[in-house]
């Protein structure tokens, strides 16, 4: 039996903390938030042993995971809190802010021996873990480009008030939304070696991003871009799709369908046949214990508590590998702000040769 | 309840396969006049009756229905409430109170609440559950509601966190104030059903999934059977094609075969496709 703490329960917390009570292998030994009302409620009618404070909960309980799904500037310090007192931790994404911050917690992390996880639930998704999937096989020879986008219904009016709506405390398309997106990149193709062409532009709000967009580069020459914009009234609800492309085929991805095109002599799958090949949600799906809002957001919670048990650091979403997205992040906002600047390339033009000599150098 | 009831995912959008026949259909639904040709197709079959979400598009669907109650003097609808994306996206914006707030007809009264602080009386959660439902039912006055239930994203957002009164607070509120049963739409009916019957809602009314490849039947097809066969409770069926994976003959095949389900609630966009699965369900159930 793991014992697990949430703190923070707005929208992901009181949804992570439903699956965790569902789960049979784990026990929630307390739950901590700033509102007393709702822990007053929560206290009152589930049973739940309640705090108002982080120090106060990890003073008073035995646990042996902390859950985080606080506002995001909040993420650094519990995180250490929590590392240097010995918990397991998973924590809501984006993981930290300030990329020097993952790098250091990454660390401490390790040297402690502690299982690592951020919420990055796409990675979770049937369809988007093929696309893994059939890159690692190299279905569709070598990635030459990448598409990623998100987009939704979030920001439909002027409007404020929240932490989400401030840029300093990680409001904003790039942190909420962009992240996820931009995590599947990282996950298929690793980190850029650059980036280029970032716009992080308002459509409605008065201090953060709404829209969002980016062009990457990577080590292999493959380029993938980002488009994102979550003042989008024709999405129902959040739709991030994927589509790569490579020398062997192209691959599309959405929440509910993965479909694949191989040309003749690609390396083709057992399942797999050279044209268009589909997949659907219902095919590419695992059980779970316990569904409320995806099976992605259960299997995540699941993977770690199994993570945990059998004492597993280095799986999908560890602290190192949301790092890498925190730090494209902070590329992207450094070259929007400031396009002109050399960062880890020399300044343009880049030609195919330079790039070759510096990496030879490095 | 009838046994064959038509579901309302197909006019809003809502298709578990592809996004692209999604937004096919929010296309071809977007006049409302679509989507109540579909309804009186339905009617003209003998499909009276709608379960469907408080989505505020049915508002126009109901105001239809109550303008000619000799045309529709079968038409019963089964609201599922709420509509869970406006609570969703407002969450994300407002947090889970602000949301509760933003949708009550009178904010003051949370704010009343909230100003007790944890000192939280049970009466206050009764109000606002309480009121939140009324607002929900408003567009059905008048109309035959005989089952009234609370959507799949609540029911197991509540049954997780182990905030069990809630089904008894629903359940009494929908008998005493809509004359209603309750009902509970679920993903987690093995735990779903322990749990209602812990808090005394003795044979529930349950819609959830049921089909051969189990698709979210968190617990597995077996544990399933097992419900349906050896405990007390009203079943209806839902995503019996399991979104399309399982050929329709064979879906229903299996689906009717099993023991104590009650009725099928299933999407339909066409009179075609309400008559073919009609006459696929009529193979094997007595249907009118």
């Amino acid at each position: 039996m793991t014992r697990i703490g949430v703190v923070g329960l707005g929208k992901m917390g009181l949804s992570h903390l439903s699956m965790l009570r569902a789960h049979p292998d784990v026990e929630v030994v307390g739950v901590c938030d700033s509102s007393g009302y709702m822990l007053g409620v929560l206290g009152k009618y589930t049973g739940v042993p309640t705090y108002g404070d982080l120090e106060e909960m990890l003073a008073a309980t035995e646990l042996d995971a902390l859950v985080i799904s606080t506002p995001s500037r909040l993420h650094a310090p519990m995180v250490r809190t929590a590392l240097e007192r010995g918990l397991h931790v998973f924590c809501e994404k984006p993981f930290c802010l300030d990329p020097a911050d993952s790098l250091a917690l990454s660390e401490l992390a390790r040297e402690r021996g502690l299982v690592t996880q951020v919420g990055y639930h796409y990675r979770f998704v049937g369809a988007f873990a093929e696309v893994k999937r059939l890159l690692d096989a190299g279905a569709i020879g070598r990635v030459t480009h990448v598409l990623a986008e998100a987009y939704g219904p979030v920001v439909l009016k002027e409007q404020g008030g929240t932490w989400r709506s401030r840029r300093s405390e990680g409001g904003g398309s790039l942190y909420d939304y962009a992240a996820h997106p931009l995590n599947l990149v990282n996950w298929y193709l690793g980190e850029p070696v650059d980036v280029r062409g970032t716009v992080l532009n308002s459509v409605f709000s008065a201090d953060i991003d709404d829209t969002v967009l980016s062009t990457m580069m990577f080590e292999s020459d493959a380029t993938a871009q980002l488009s994102v914009n979550w003042s989008d009234e024709s999405q129902r609800k959040m739709s991030t799709k994927i589509t790569v492309w490579g020398t062997q085929g192209r691959i599309f991805a959405d929440r509910q369908e993965c479909q694949t095109y191989l040309r003749e002599g690609a390396a083709v799958p057992d399942g797999y046949e050279a044209g268009w090949n589909v997949r659907y949600t219902t095919d590419l799906t695992e059980p779970v214990w316990f569904y409320l809002r995806g099976e992605e957001y259960s299997a995540q919670l699941d993977r770690f508590v199994g993570r945990i048990a059998r004492g597993d650091l280095d799986d999908v979403n560890a602290f190192d590998e949301a790092a890498v997205t925190d730090r494209t992040m902070a590329q992207m906002l450094l070259d929007a702000r400031d396009p002109s600047r050399t960062s880890t390339r020399p300044a343009a033009p880049v030609t195919r040769r330079r790039r070759r000599f510096w990496r030879r150098r490095r | 309840m009838d046994r064959l009831m038509l579901g309302d995912n197909q006019f809003f959008g809502i298709n578990h396969m592809s996004e692209e026949k999604a937004r096919a259909q929010a296309m071809r639904f977007q006049d409302i006049s679509v989507v109540q040709d579909v309804l009186d197709d339905a009617y003209d079959e003998r499909v009276t009756t709608f379960m469907c979400t408080t989505h505020e598009r049915i508002e126009l669907v109901a105001d239809h229905v109550r303008a000619q109650p000799e045309r529709y003097a079968d038409m019963t609808f089964l609201p599922c409430m709420p509509y869970a994306h406006k609570y969703a996206n407002a969450m994300t914006d407002e947090g889970p109170l602000g949301a509760i707030r933003k949708f009550l007809p009178d904010g003051g009264f949370l704010d009343a609440a909230r100003r007790g602080g944890s000192a939280l009386a049970r009466k206050d959660i009764e109000g606002v559950t309480t009121l939140l439902i009324d607002a929900e039912m408003k567009m059905f006055e008048g109309l035959r509601t005989p089952v009234v239930f609370l959507q799949n994203v609540v029911v197991d957002l509540l049954l997780g966190l182990g905030f069990d009164d809630a089904f008894r607070i629903f359940a009494e509120h929908v008998r005493g104030r809509y004359g209603a049963e309750p009902g509970f739409i679920t993903m987690n009916a093995p735990m779903l059903l322990d749990t209602l019957e812990s808090v005394g809602i003795e044979n529930p009314v349950v819609c959830t999934n049921l089909n051969k490849v189990g698709f979210r039947m968190s617990g597995g097809v077996q544990a399933y059977q097992s419900l349906l066969r050896d405990r007390q409770w009203r079943a209806i069926a839902m995503s019996v094609f399991a979104s399309g994976a399982i050929p329709a003959d064979e879906a229903i095949g299996w689906v009717c075969e099993q023991p104590n389900v009650e009725s099928i609630v299933f999407g339909a966009s066409s009179r075609r496709n309400i008559v073919a699965t009609r006459d696929l369900v009529s193979q094997y159930w007595q249907l009118d």
